[in-house]
């Protein structure tokens, strides 16, 4: 469009949308359409743009000016003030210190090692998703065309190799040397898949990625399927992501349409074909040997391993799968090379890792950043410290079978071997922050409980074991625990840890070990003097009224037991034996005079 | 023999072959490492983790059925860590387990219970919430309990890998995992074809066969009524291990004293009317290949065979013999012939088999089975039931003085008693259509070819210069493979003997479960069972069932001829295509 003077980017990611980001689009196109900018201005929709908590985003260029919160009402204003007289609507003006303007900025500059840096999520943002000459633009293909006419598959692998990138699903498996495995297992047919079987709670890395810009996982896979010797690639993802899935169609059948897919792509003797799976949204389905059983039409259940996908996988055919932001690594690798790679990051683990980042944070939505970075680091800098001012308390990564770190935790770096060397797990890149008023027990039981219900059932310590962890958890947070529940929680913990068939049994008592290991003494408070100190476990606190009490009579109205007494204006008391501690009187004075301990 | 390789079990060194699982090398060494859900002719499916073991340099523990070794590997069975994870792993299972033990009818027989005191679990320290489900007990074969289920998936296995059915599949997820037909269906509307090969293998009591014992208990116990009871030849092979006998010993004149103590009128052999239905199938098979009807012929006396058949592959019912089988064509000529002997109204005649089979239960109750709107057979009972009725009633079945079964339904030749194995069926019919063809005595009557385990069996008899092609399979799961090959050479067999079980009626779902000591379908009592019944053939003057001079008998007075009128009226049957819930009818 040559008479384009304006760029207005809008996030379409599910939580804009979920603020109304679509009804901000129809009146910015009303607002154009009054004044007849129609010609002037485009409106291009973007994938999620990781600042969840500031939405709906809308972008304005040139000039990289990002407005947040924006309503309806807005809309209007933006076009008359921005478009029309050149002023910033400063009262929507994101202006953060965390870097997501500097990132745009300076967008292209590889050179950049800022608080973020964006490999993965590169174009998130930046191009329309369900345009292929955005992704053109900004040198898609290029990697797949240099792989083509430049390189041997060998060749391919070797840079894979030296970027020392490494699995981004949790697993941490060394990419190149997987893809080695799997060229050089015997067999006349290959698949290649990516695995967007992203299940975590409040997790979306893989989600937005593929929202974001679907033909860089596509771009990966086809580079793959030339490095291994591969025709065939499969997308498994679940039917939750339905935006997912429809860019993704819309990626394959664009790039099929330009020769970038199908048979002797860019004239090459190299043919690749990209279907799509749907997957039923079971969690354990994001294990490899249960995705490959699910993708055969079998109940999704994982396998004893070895043998490993690369030599026995889909339809007993070597296998070579990887996570979705793994696959979007690969063209950059390519472009600029495993060496520049294999400079970000730490010793054993190069490049970037995304996190989604929730929880009591500022900021939460997607980071990504070097590894290396400190845990303090994404909490403080990037995430803007504590929501509301509390505490830090601990910090969850790896998803919901991941480690709680206390506080002296802060500073250990995210990668591999730090996380796991204290007790918790990079995982796929979940991380929640948890501040004073959360209950360690009750957390541990929150995640257990998730992991219990998405255990396939077929293995003994993961279907029964965490069962009954569930139980003495339920119990302690019930005021019900017995001295040697934490014993029996260990004990059970670390068996399944080492004799579950699969990742996820084998991670499942992660969050209960790790708040065991670091904040046992709440586990004793509830356990022998009956008490969270958090104030989260009802059945073990103790409502009482104090002196402030002005005798309104408020909470004894609402108290569905009637254990609440005294006459008006008079101090009131409760009765602690018909109290079933539901908290409505607490939530009812407007006095403070009712304490909770 | 490919090179050695070194690995250390416990400290000390062994040089072993290459490319087995741990649990293969440590079984040869004489280390039995504790298992569950592992069986040797099922996919490793490692879900039990009882034979976890600790490899050095591994963080955790492997399961040593699924894993390899490797050279130089070191690895660990007994250390203490792995005997308290091992013990708390089947303590997990009992703490989801009905305690019930006392009043379970596998007390005593089952694997769970020589598990966990093998282990010596003494105290439960992790006890909670039990899963429940209604049992399902809609089938006239097979009740499925799912509270005893311990989801080791041998069932899940052995019905879609072995039998190929794809009956049962485990559903749901975590806690709340259950195995189940597909759809939740009842068992009886079910693909089920009542093979009974679950409860074979199934560890504990989450499958058992329909109990008719107490209902049997109490018939006997009526002067009113004449009971009669027959037993399948393999009943005898095999009676004497839930007696606590090695496998293979022939218990026929014990178990027919046993009958007649438990207060049976008469006793009867089904290898009689398995000589009958020699009689008419081979004469089928002359009257098919003159071109009277669909060629390959195939055999019709397995009734789990006959469900699997009307269900996957109705294609091919016309080829089917439309024989009944032994038993249906005995329990017809007890309601008839016999009842017309003994002057006797056959509804006052109560029939009774004793069969290795759970279908057995299935198919007497199929009603164009009946005669003259009667069952033929009214009560079956497995060798397992038997011998818990016999055991009961207080019978010292080792020591009693043996006795023959009664005539006229009771003599019979050595091509009956081999019908209890695979292939017996088809050298069975050999030998009395070959004489039938030729008008000559075959002289050599045992056919190699046609014996042993292997899963398909091919053979050729020459009749007058005509080449006869047959072919043999025993297990469904071989049956589907066989007939896959049918659909595409229809012409490459003239005649196919199909049983629905591993190893033919000897590894029937109605036999005695594994020994303490051994497994369930292991090869070696297989094999000693068929050994049983060749060696009954063997010695038996009358080799082919045209022969018997019972059968010779019954053609004279009462059915003429095969393929008479009469015949076809009391032993001959049809069947139709079924399309259970969920299936797609073949186009």
């Amino acid at each position: 469009m040559p008479n384009t003077e304006y760029i207005i980017t809008l996030c379409d990611g599910p939580s804009c949308i979920h603020k109304g980001s679509r009804t901000v689009k129809d009146a910015l196109e009303e607002a154009i359409a009054k004044h007849n900018m129609q010609d002037k201005v485009k409106i291009h929709l973007s994938g999620c743009l990781g600042m969840c908590s500031k939405g709906p985003i809308v972008i304005v260029n040139p000039g990289y000016t990002i407005y947040g919160s924006v309503t309806e009402a807005d809309a209007a204003e933006i076009i008359e003030q921005h478009l029309i007289n050149g002023k910033y609507v400063t009262r929507l003006v994101v202006d953060e210190d965390h870097l997501y303007n500097r990132f745009f900025r300076i967008f292209g500059d590889n050179d950049f090692f800022g608080k973020q840096m964006r490999i993965t999520l590169r174009n998130c943002g930046i191009i329309d998703p369900e345009n292929i000459d955005d992704y053109l633009s900004l040198r898609g293909y290029e990697a797949l065309a240099k792989v083509l006419t430049e390189l041997t598959p060998k060749d391919v692998i070797d840079e894979v190799k030296t970027s020392g990138l490494r699995g981004r699903g949790g697993g941490g498996f060394p990419t190149g040397v997987k893809w080695d495995f799997t060229a050089n297992a015997p067999g006349d047919e290959r698949y290649v898949i990516c695995n967007a079987d992203e299940g975590d709670p409040g997790a979306f890395m893989d989600r937005s990625a593929i929202e974001g810009d679907p033909h860089t996982i596509l771009e990966g896979m086809a580079i793959a399927g030339y490095a291994i010797g591969s025709t065939k690639g499969i997308v498994y993802i679940r039917a939750e992501y339905p935006l997912a899935i429809k860019r993704l169609e819309k990626a394959i059948e664009d790039a099929s349409k330009n020769n970038l897919l199908g048979d002797n792509i860019l004239g090459s003797e190299f043919s690749f074909d990209i279907e799509i799976r749907l997957g039923a949204g079971a969690f354990v389905c994001g294990e490899e040997t249960a995705l490959i059983h699910s993708i055969e039409g079998s109940r999704g259940m994982p396998r004893p391993r070895p043998p490993y996908p690369s030599v026995k996988g889909l339809f007993g055919k070597p296998t070579l799968i990887n996570n979705v932001e793994t696959w979007a690594n690969i063209p950059v690798i390519i472009l600029d090379g495993g060496k520049w790679f294999s400079s970000i990051g730490t010793e054993t683990s190069k490049g970037t890792k995304v996190f989604a980042v929730a929880g009591m944070v500022k900021n939460t939505g997607l980071v990504e950043v070097p590894m290396g970075t400190t845990l303090r680091n994404i909490v403080y800098d990037i995430g803007g410290g504590i929501e509301g001012g509390g505490k830090f308390k601990a910090i969850q990564t790896g998803g919901p079978s991941g480690g709680c770190l206390p506080e002296e935790y802060l500073d250990t770096k995210v990668d591999y071997e730090s996380l796991a060397a204290v007790g918790s797990i990079m995982g796929s890149g979940g991380m929640i922050v948890i501040d004073e008023h959360s209950c360690m027990v009750d957390v541990a039981k929150f995640f257990l409980e998730f992991t219990q219900d998405e255990s396939c059932g077929k293995c003994t310590p993961c279907r029964e074991g965490t069962k009954r962890m569930l139980e003495i958890l339920t119990r302690i947070t019930q005021g019900k625990g017995k001295p040697g529940d934490i014993e029996k929680l260990e004990r059970l913990g670390t068996m399944a840890q080492r004799s579950s068939l699969c990742g996820l049994g084998q991670s499942a008592p992660n969050p209960v070990l790790s708040t065991i290991k670091n904040f046992r003494q709440e586990y004793e408070d509830h356990i022998f003097n009956k008490k969270c100190v958090a104030g989260v476990c009802g059945a073990l606190l103790t409502y009482t009224i104090i002196e402030k009490c002005v005798g309104c009579g408020a909470c004894k109205r609402v108290c569905p037991t009637n254990a609440i007494s005294g006459t008006r204006k008079q101090l009131h008391t409760i009765d602690q034996d018909a109290c079933i501690k539901c908290g409505q009187c607490y939530d009812t004075c407007k006095f403070e005079a009712i304490t909770k301990a | 023999m490919s090179e050695l390789i070194t690995i250390h079990i416990n400290e000390t060194e062994y040089k072993v072959e290459p490319d087995q699982t741990i649990m293969q090398a440590a079984d040869k060494l004489g280390f039995h490492i504790p298992r569950l859900c592992y069986h040797p002719k099922l996919s490793i499916e490692g879900a039990c983790r009882v034979c976890i073991v600790e490899v050095e340099g591994m963080k955790n523990y492997v399961a040593s059925c699924a894993f390899p070794i490797t050279d130089g590997m070191k690895l660990h069975t007994n250390t203490k860590g792995l005997r308290r994870a091992r013990r708390d792993i089947i303590e997990l299972l009992l703490d989801n387990h009905p305690m019930d033990c006392h009043t379970c009818e596998r007390d005593g027989n089952c694997e769970l219970q020589r598990l966990a005191a093998s282990v010596g679990i003494r105290a439960r320290h992790f006890e909670g919430e039990k899963k429940h489900y209604e049992k399902d007990i809609s089938f006239s074969s097979i009740i499925r309990d799912p509270d005893k289920c311990i989801l080791c998936g041998r069932c899940v296995r052995m019905c879609s890998e072995v039998q190929k059915v794809h009956n049962l599949t485990q559903a749901h997820r975590g806690f709340k995992t259950v195995v189940m037909p597909a759809y939740n269906m009842p068992m009886s509307e079910s693909v089920c074809t009542a093979c009974g090969q679950c409860i074979n293998v199934c560890p504990t009591a989450a499958f058992l066969e329909k109990n008719y014992t107490q209902e049997l208990f109490e018939k006997l116990n009526d002067d009113s009524i004449v009971k009669v009871v027959q037993f399948a030849p393999s009943v005898r092979a095999a009676i004497g291990e839930a007696f606590g006998l090695e496998p293979g010993v022939n218990m026929e004149g014990k178990l027919v004293a046993a009958f007649r103590k438990l207060g049976f009128d008469y006793v009867f052999d089904t290898q009689f009317s398995a000589d009958l239905t020699i009689m008419e199938e081979a004469s089928e098979f002359l009257e098919r290949l003159q071109g009277k009807a669909a060629m390959p012929m195939i055999t019709s006396c397995s009734s789990a065979w006959m469900k699997c058949l009307e269900q996957f592959y109705p294609d091919l019912i016309d080829n089917v013999s439309t024989c009944k089988s032994p038993m249906s064509m005995l329990g017809a000529l007890i309601k008839t012939y016999f009842a017309n002997k003994i002057k006797t109204d056959p509804k006052k005649i109560l029939s009774v088999a004793t069969m290795c089979c759970t279908a057995k239960k299935y198919e007497a109750a199929r009603p164009e089975l009946d005669v003259d709107g009667m069952p033929g057979v009214d009560i079956v009972v497995t060798t397992r039931e038997i011998a818990w009725m016999i055991k009961s009633a207080g019978i010292d079945i080792l020591n009693i003085e043996e006795e023959t079964p009664d005539s006229p339904l009771g003599i019979s030749s050595g091509a009956g008693a081999i019908f209890g194995t695979t292939g017996g069926v088809m050298e069975a019919a050999i030998r009395t259509a070959y004489e039938l063809f030729t008008g000559q005595t075959l002289v050599d009557i045992e056919i190699e070819d046609l014996r042993g385990l292997e899963g398909i069996k091919e053979g050729k008899v020459l009749m007058d210069g005509n080449e006869i092609r047959v072919a043999v399979a025993h297990g469904l799961g071989n049956a589907c493979d066989l007939l896959d090959i049918v659909r595409q050479e229809p012409d490459r067999y003239h005649f196919i003997e199909i049983m629905g079980c591993p190893g033919g009626c000897i590894g029937g779902g109605g036999q005695p479960y594994a020994a303490a000591n051994s497994i369930p379908l292991d090869e070696d009592c297989l094999k000693k069972r068929a050994e049983a019944l060749y060696d009954i053939d063997r010695k038996k003057t009358i080799r082919r069932s045209l022969d018997n001079p019972d059968i010779q008998q019954l053609y004279k007075k009462f059915l003429h001829s095969p393929l008479s009128k009469v015949s076809h009226k009391l032993l001959h049957t049809h069947y139709q295509a079924k399309t259970p819930v969920g299936i797609i009818p073949k186009k």
